[in-house]
């Protein structure tokens, strides 16, 4: 199922500006057109590519739209059971801590069924790295209510609007997470636009660079869409989770550790 | 000349983590349960000694997952656990059968079903045996009669836990676990060191391909084929591990079928039966998966009845009763909740096989 892109030969009298990451693979893509998934792994792979550290990193792919993360990493990796994801990140790191640890996540996977493996794996300060991509719903079953659902949303799972009151509410986990003394480094952003996408680069960045500096548990909550199951135009979801969903998640760090902070300012 | 090892005082739990450690385990994850929880308390204090990695998780299910992730990198690990927390490691266990990625589990049963209670029983023989998570396959299972019996068999689980990349469950009850008994421990092994991890592990894409291990197969063509490579593998298990004991089998009419510590007091009953004039034997299955089957089955031809002794409500008795295929009577006496037979109850349970087949009643 997995398909190879054509290479193609630059020609001797151009310059090469744009050079695909050396941490994907070229395999084509089986995510929705539109979705953010693609800008999330290119992300991740150009900050694994700028660190060098594409020959040690082991990455754990979810339960979700990201299931087949694997194909498109150009680095050693496993596929976890649904929200397990952090427990075999765990286990990996603690027997191999010369390595590079990242798991990658939706909403559902980490925020609801996982949301102790994540808690605990972030109490400990264990030295891996999260992707966590929220966009509201479980995109593979087909769009239903996700932990971070946002109240009176519409999914198939609730047809007529998210009811807090029989529901709860939606999760926000960076603040969750970030509370927790072993989180080292927690923050949210968002793919919605030119700037945050810039921005989510850099906290990716930082996240794994917290890890190779052996300071705690790091995870980048990114603010996603689901166009498909939003049954929205690309341009109508990305408006929509700026306005409705950065509204319950604000964007920006909910924990940085003296440490961390001092790794970004370089000192 | 060798030095003489010697024989030490230890109880089961701890010798089953120590036995661990000498075989080389490179970390543990694991949960409080009783009556297991020796079991982490002595990797808890020896595995930092040695350098190695001890965890306690928040849950089985984390447990299992730790071990499935140090495994995918090529480290030997194991978890222990008993009957409830077992349970929750249904889901793991299934990833890591698929994944075939080596690793070993302990059970040290207790009386269930639900939380049930602490005392020694056998009510997971099927979920070892037949129904360890979802999807086909099995793990193989190897069940202590002694102290020292468990000792041996945690080294030979991670033996063949590697060999075959597969899952061993060693499969002992509360007792086997409580028990202290005069036990030799074997010689520490060196640890692997991690760049002679297996090729197939997940140790960094430095040179190679990236490798990948899931048990996610999309198209229904793919997840057969991985199906029957499992499928022959567990045929290759089968044919090469079948372990089992026999006692006084040899001219034997009568035939005690019992594994692990039923397996241990049934020998006091072939002797209390002999002493009364009863030609009797047992056999006592080590890998209750694979089965002794045809070893069963041979020896359905040559006794007159067989009884299968079990703390459960008739488990492995049914493995007997398709082994033997109807070419002689198997009756059953068992004892739930955690009630352990003693020879007392079951010698009038062979008496009464005995009076069946005389009489030529079926059983």
């Amino acid at each position: 199922m997995v398909k190879e892109m054509a290479s193609v030969d630059i020609p001797a009298d151009m310059e090469l500006v744009y050079e695909y990451p050396r941490s994907l693979t070229k395999a084509h893509t089986h995510y929705c057109p539109g979705c953010t998934h693609g800008i999330i792994h290119r992300l991740v792979a150009e900050v694994l590519d700028e660190l060098g550290v594409r020959e040690r990193t082991i990455g754990i792919a979810p339960v979700g739209c990201a299931v087949l993360a694997y194909y498109y990493f150009d680095v050693d990796m496993a596929e976890a059971a649904h929200g397990r994801a952090p427990a075999m990140a765990t286990g990996l790191k603690r027997v191999s801590p010369d390595k590079v640890v990242f798991t990658y996540q939706g909403d559902g996977d980490l925020a609801s069924i996982g949301i102790a493996e994540i808690s605990y794996a972030a109490n400990r300060g264990d030295l891996f790295t999260t992707i966590f991509v929220n966009n509201a719903i479980y995109g593979m079953t087909g769009g239903q209510m996700a932990p971070t659902t946002l109240p009176g949303q519409v999914t198939t799972s609730s047809p007529t609007g998210r009811d807090v009151a029989t529901t709860g509410y939606p999760v926000r986990m960076a603040e969750m997470l970030g509370g927790l003394q072993g989180a080292a480094y927690v923050t949210r952003q968002a793919v919605l636009d030119v700037k945050g996408i810039r921005r989510t680069k850099k906290a990716i960045k930082l996240a794994f660079q917290t890890q190779l500096a052996g300071l705690g548990f790091s995870m980048v909550e990114i603010i996603s869409t689901c166009n498909i199951n939003w049954h929205m135009s690309v341009t109508q979801a990305m408006e929509w989770a700026k306005k409705e969903m950065v509204a319950y998640f604000p964007l920006g760090d909910t924990k940085m550790t003296d440490e961390v902070r001092a790794l970004k300012e370089g000192k | 000349m060798a030095k003489k090892r010697k024989r030490e005082l230890i109880e089961g739990n701890a010798a089953i983590a120590e036995a661990a450690i000498r075989a080389g385990v490179e970390a543990f994850f694991g949960y409080p349960i009783t009556p297991q929880t020796e079991v982490l308390e002595h990797f808890s204090r020896r595995l930092p000694e040695e350098g190695r990695v001890f965890l306690q998780a928040e849950s089985e299910v984390a447990s299992i997952n730790m071990v499935y992730g140090a495994a995918c990198a090529g480290a030997r690990v194991m978890t222990s656990s008993s009957s409830p927390g077992v349970s929750l490691m249904q889901e793991g266990i299934s990833y890591i059968a698929c994944s075939e990625v080596p690793a070993v589990i302990t059970n040290i049963m207790r009386g269930g079903p639900g939380l049930g209670n602490v005392q020694p029983a056998q009510g997971d023989y099927f979920q070892a045996v037949k129904s360890a998570g979802h999807g086909d396959y099995h793990m193989i299972a190897l069940a202590p009669a002694s102290v020292q019996e468990a000792i041996d068999l945690v080294v030979l689980a991670f033996d063949l836990a590697e060999k075959y990349r597969t899952i061993v469950i060693i499969v002992a009850d509360g007792s086997i676990g409580q028990m202290m008994e005069p036990a030799e421990l074997p010689p520490m092994r060196p640890v692997r060191p991690p760049e002679e991890r297996p090729s197939w592990a997940l140790t960094g894409a430095q040179g190679r391909e990236h490798n990948i291990i899931t048990s996610l197969y999309l198209g229904a063509e793919k997840m057969e084929a991985v199906n029957l490579r499992l499928q022959a593998k567990l045929k290759e298990i089968a044919a090469n591990e079948v372990r089992w004991k026999e006692y006084s089998t040899e001219d034997a009419e009568l035939l005690l079928v019992a594994f692990g510590t039923m397996g241990r007091i049934c020998q006091t009953v072939v002797r209390e039966a002999r002493a009364k004039g009863m030609k009797a034997g047992l056999l006592r299955p080590i890998t209750l998966w694979p089965f002794p089957s045809a070893r069963i089955a041979e020896l359905a031809e040559q006794v007159r009845g067989i009884l299968t002794v079990e703390m459960n409500a008739g488990q492995m008795v049914e493995d007997v009763r398709l082994a033997v295929e109807g070419s002689c009577p198997v009756q059953f006496y068992g004892r739930m909740g955690g009630i352990v037979p003693l020879p007392d109850d079951i010698l009038p349970e062979l008496e009464k096989l005995a009076a069946d087949v005389a009489g030529g009643k079926e059983a």
